[in-house]
């Protein structure tokens, strides 16, 4: 299948990935060959199968509703990049 | 015999006899991990302060008379495992200053009965590959042969357990990943049924696949890990409240009469002729031991590598969109917020990382989302239903877990389709959700590990672990060492 460099920088921006010119046309390439190989599924009739998300048949999994302590405030922000008191601090998000 | 050739129940007969004290076995472990280390690079962070540390305590139970199988025996974890207070990096660039605030659920279970952590073994990026090439932090090499990979993604922990840098690991498979560099590093490696092991505190790559599983040097100590491992856990709601068996009181009760399967599709014509003899003389031990031999088909086999490759990147894609570097993990200098996100990303992540990413990505994008990752998911129920109809007749199946010994390093790092191709006989496996181990089983020409792949029923780790421990009882392979 064909896969080209505006293919992948439409892909890289979904993804939230920068690619420099020579990783565009090395994915591309092998994107290309590996989606080819994919191919050979459309070749198998799958009319009527259910689609398998999770191997092990499981129905929603109940829980008695009891708090208890959570990690607190400094370990969860022990590795934040930035910090602003007891928040996550990132750049300007509106200009 | 020399500590750190000890296997967990050597070990711990001494242990519990007072010949050996933990400390002196944990410090033998790390003298033997800082001469072999710089041939290997099993590690990504060697513990040797907590190490020591938690041998002095697990020396005060053993004086209190309270030795558990697991009590003082040095182990090493593959850095996937989040470990409270002990960098965690998943072999990423991205998580290079991670610290984790809380541990996985699978290394609490073995601290808790004693075990002494050495460190954080090597992996492939995220848990992805098959080499052990892409880690951020250097290759792992071969103990049988340095020029060639260990395997992946679990690399590291195999190596680890070839090199005697610990008397047994942990590691995680999604398609292969404990099974694959077992046999290419020649110990014994587990994969358990989906949801016997909790994956709480493992960094997910494909969730739908994962699962925590052992890397020994034999199968008994193969049972005792296993043991202390499993059980549903409050904390992964995919775990299954099913009762753990007694796994070692399985292992003696022998195979006669025991019906193996053997998938035609898994000896095909490119089969190395090393596997292939391997295997070969693998079924008549079993057959002298009073085992029958089944012809089977896994019809869809050769839609598996397809399939995995869209669902295990589409879960990646979605799983890794968490690093995002505003919580935790890298993040690079920018002036907006999705300039921040891309940066970190793009500069956190290797080339395997960001290849699956956007295949995933791709996968699951508009307009490509029923042809890909809908049509792989069906196909995933026809590769199911292949191992329900088979295992209808059969008790086990016997495969070879890859078509061939350790490649060479640098061999297919430029060829992603061809080192997917690698795990062909193990993504089967992950798909169906059932449990699968390689047990040592032979050697190449140029003397390589070649590990025997026994596949089981969803919970049948129990039969697995018996047909395992009968062969390993009737050959010497697992007793072979690595010269290094």
């Amino acid at each position: 299948m064909e896969m080209t460099v505006t293919d992948v920088e439409y892909v890289a921006r979904l993804a939230r990935l920068e690619l420099s010119l020579k990783e565009k046309e090395l994915f591309a390439g092998q994107m290309g060959a590996i989606l080819g190989y994919v191919e050979k599924l459309k070749g198998l009739n799958t009319d009527g199968i259910v689609p398998t998300s999770h191997a092990v048949p499981m129905e929603n999994s109940f829980r008695e509703d009891i708090t208890s302590p959570s990690i607190g405030l400094e370990k969860a922000l022990a590795n934040a990049p930035d910090r602003a008191g007891s928040f996550f601090a990132v750049p300007k998000v509106i200009e | 015999m020399s500590i750190f050739n000890m296997t967990i129940h050597e070990l711990h007969s001494a242990l519990k006899g007072k010949q050996i004290s933990s400390l002196e076995a944990t410090s033998a472990m790390l003298e033997r991990i800082e001469a072999v280390e710089p041939h290997i690079g099993s590690f990504i962070t060697v513990t040797s302060e907590q190490a020591l540390a938690a041998a002095k305590s697990a020396d005060q139970l053993i004086a209190r008379g309270e030795c558990d199988l697991l009590t003082g025996i040095p182990l090493a974890i593959k850095d996937i495992f989040l470990t409270e207070g002990i960098r965690t990096t998943c072999g990423s660039r991205i998580l290079h200053n991670f610290i984790p605030p809380y541990s996985a659920t699978s290394w609490e279970k073995l601290r808790d009965r004693g075990a002494v952590l050495l460190g954080k073994l090597n992996q492939d990026e995220f848990a992805m590959g098959s080499s052990n090439e892409s880690s951020a932090y250097g290759v792992t090499r071969n103990p049988w042969d340095t020029t060639c990979i260990p395997g992946g993604s679990s690399g590291g922990s195999a190596a680890a357990v070839a090199a005697r840098q610990a008397t047994a690991t942990l590691g995680t498979d999604t398609g292969g990943s404990i099974r694959q560099p077992a046999s290419h590093c020649g110990c014994v490696g587990l994969k358990p049924t989906y949801g016997r092991v909790s994956r709480y505190g493992v960094i997910a790559y494909a969730s739908s696949l994962d699962q925590v599983g052992p890397l020994t040097r034999d199968v008994t100590d193969c049972a005792v890990m296993l043991g202390a491992l499993a059980g549903h856990d409050p904390k992964d709601s995919t775990s299954v409240d099913t009762p753990v068996p007694n796994y070692s009181a399985a292992l003696p009760q022998g195979v006669k009469g025991l019906r193996i399967g053997l998938p035609k599709e898994y000896f095909i014509d490119g089969l190395d002729p090393d596997v292939q003899k391997a295997m070969n003389a693998a079924i008549e031990t079993y057959r002298r031991l009073g085992a029958e031999f089944v012809d089977i088909s896994l019809p869809h086999t050769d839609y598996a590598v397809a399939t995995y490759y869209l669902i295990a990147t589409a879960e990646a894609s979605s799983n890794l969109a968490r690093y995002d570097g505003v919580r935790f993990g890298h993040r690079a200098e920018a002036d907006g917020l999705l300039e921040m996100y891309t940066r970190s990303r793009s500069e956190g992540f290797g080339s395997e990382v960001k290849r699956r990413i956007m295949l995933g990505t791709y996968a699951l994008s508009s307009g490509y989302y029923d042809a890909y990752y809908v049509k792989a998911q069906k196909v995933r129920t026809l590769i199911m239903n292949d191992f329900i109809s088979a295992f209808a007749n059969v008790d086990v199946m016997l495969t070879p877990v890859a078509p061939t010994p350790a490649f060479k390093i640098g061999e297919k790092i430029n060829d992603p389709l061809q080192m997917y191709l690698s795990d062909i006989f193990t993504i089967p496996v992950n798909l169906a959700g059932t449990c699968a181990m390689s047990i040592p089983a032979g050697f190449s020409a140029s003397g390589l590990p070649i590990g025997l792949q026994l596949i089981g029923k969803p919970f049948g780790e129990e039969t697995i672990l018996r047909a395992g421990f009968a062969f390993e009882q009737a050959t010497e392979w697992h007793t072979r060492k690595a010269t290094i």
